[in-house]
């Protein structure tokens, strides 16, 4: 027998002391870019409880190997990795078929976006993007090669830390989330405005992903572990259904 | 020392960054990827419902556009239904219909064009009802925690005046930065100011 799934009513609060604040002097372009008024705080509706759900036919076969999946006469030219990890909500449960999307540059730390002029070269075998679905038990994968270091107009001289794009829905609009995969390691964390956006360590070590030697294919890559926690959801014992019917 | 609780915590959000594009919207770099885009079509072809375009910009602070934002939309169909199994009556939803979209700002001139159709009301808490909206998330470089904001209609005043969330703005003059203006018979403008006067009413959800 399975035990019922109590945990249907509200999200837990978002904890805004280990979220960056939107306002962050040492990153400049948040700094005309946040809001000057408080957020308002809403109670959770259908609005919020509801989100978009996607389906295995939305993807491709390749779509979470970018090694292969902008290969045009061989392979990605870099560092081969495999980034792995599972979905878990704050209660500790998996996030089953939920969409996982990533972007990053290439091991020369070169996006293929029209707006990136950074002299490093394009790579012709590498796009940039792949995308998943996590399995039943929350658990996802991705295959790629490890993004190079880029510099990028903070201050004069201000440079990212090695760093993959990480997109997760969740089952609801309200665990909507976009963050950052950083690199067991790299000396270049410490010194980013964008990581120092953040005000609380152990927040910040939730984004370094761990090497992870159980996890490589001997004589052909390493592997990366990065789990994504969502917010939670509180028990609905004792309590009315959030649509009040 | 007490029990512990054993919550993990969030994962702490990160800014999408200049090149988001790449990842969500890859045509829009330059680029033929992905078989299928996501969020390319919010309604499908069997929507009912009056069809509509919203037209805007999101501004910064110093009154510019910003020209490399990403927005999504979650809305009720006409009948006021979410396409997710936690909506009571989602199984009443067109076929197709999904309700989210994603749409990118103009690389020159800023602006976003959102082809929908006009959510109907939905239920609110404890037996309220909600005007009809489209929910809205906003990422972009520069931007830590996407920003949630909801788009009303400008014609739905009798509405506006019973939604639960509208009436928690306490300056009332902030509750028009929420609404889609009328610009013809089935368009709406609508702009997000992220700073400063008229700056947009965003929501912690």
């Amino acid at each position: 027998m399975t035990k019922k799934n109590t945990h249907t009513g509200e999200f837990y609060q978002r904890d805004r002391y280990m979220h960056p604040p939107a306002y962050a002097e040492i990153y400049k372009t948040s700094v005309p870019r946040s809001p000057k008024q408080a957020l308002i705080s809403i109670e959770n509706s259908l609005s919020e409880i509801t989100g978009p759900t996607f389906g295995h036919n939305d993807l491709g076969e390749l779509d979470n190997d970018l090694i292969k999946n902008y290969a045009q006469t061989g392979d990605a030219i870099g560092e081969r990795i495999i980034v792995h990890g599972r979905v878990l909500d704050e209660n500790g449960r998996p996030v089953p078929n939920t969409l996982v999307e990533i972007w990053q540059a290439n091991a020369g730390g070169r996006y293929r976006h029209k707006k990136d002029m950074y002299l490093a070269p394009i790579d012709p075998n590498f796009g940039g993007c792949g995308r998943t679905m996590t399995d039943e038990d929350g658990y996802y994968f991705f295959r790629t090669v490890k993004p190079g270091a880029y510099p990028w107009r903070n201050w004069v001289n201000s440079w990212r830390p090695a760093h993959i794009h990480v997109s997760v829905f969740g089952t609801a609009f309200a665990q909507r989330l976009i963050t950052q995969l950083y690199f067991e390691g790299d000396p270049l964390i410490k010194k980013c405005a964008i990581v120092n956006t953040i005000p609380d360590q152990d927040a910040i070590d939730g984004l370094i992903a761990p090497l992870d030697m159980n996890a490589g294919v001997p004589l052909d890559c390493l592997a990366y572990k990065f789990d994504i926690v969502l917010r939670g959801r509180r028990s609905t014992l004792f309590e009315n259904r959030l649509e009040g019917n | 020392m007490p029990q512990n609780l054993n919550y993990l915590r969030e994962t702490a959000s990160q800014t999408a960054g200049p090149y988001v594009h790449i990842g969500l919207a890859p045509g829009a770099a330059g680029f033929e990827l992905f078989e299928k885009e996501l969020g390319q079509d919010i309604v499908g072809p069997n929507a009912k419902g009056e069809r509509i375009t919203i037209t805007g910009r999101v501004l910064d602070g110093t009154g510019s556009p910003v020209r490399d934002v990403l927005l999504e939309t979650w809305q009720a169909n006409a009948a006021g239904i979410y396409a997710h199994d936690e909506d009571p009556r989602h199984s009443e939803v067109e076929a197709g219909f999904s309700g989210w979209g994603r749409v990118i700002s103009d690389f020159n001139s800023g602006e976003f064009v959102i082809n929908t159709i006009k959510p109907g009301a939905t239920p609110g808490r404890n037996g309220a009802t909600q005007a009809p909206h489209i929910n809205l998330w906003i990422v972009a470089r520069g931007i830590n925690v996407g920003l949630n904001t909801r788009i009303y209609f400008e014609e739905d005043s009798d509405a506006h005046a019973s939604d639960p969330t509208i009436n928690l703005i306490e300056q009332l003059h902030r509750r028009d930065t929420l609404l889609a203006k009328k610009t013809g018979e089935n368009t709406y403008q609508f702009d997000v100011v992220l700073q400063g006067e008229n700056e947009t009413v965003f929501f912690d959800v």
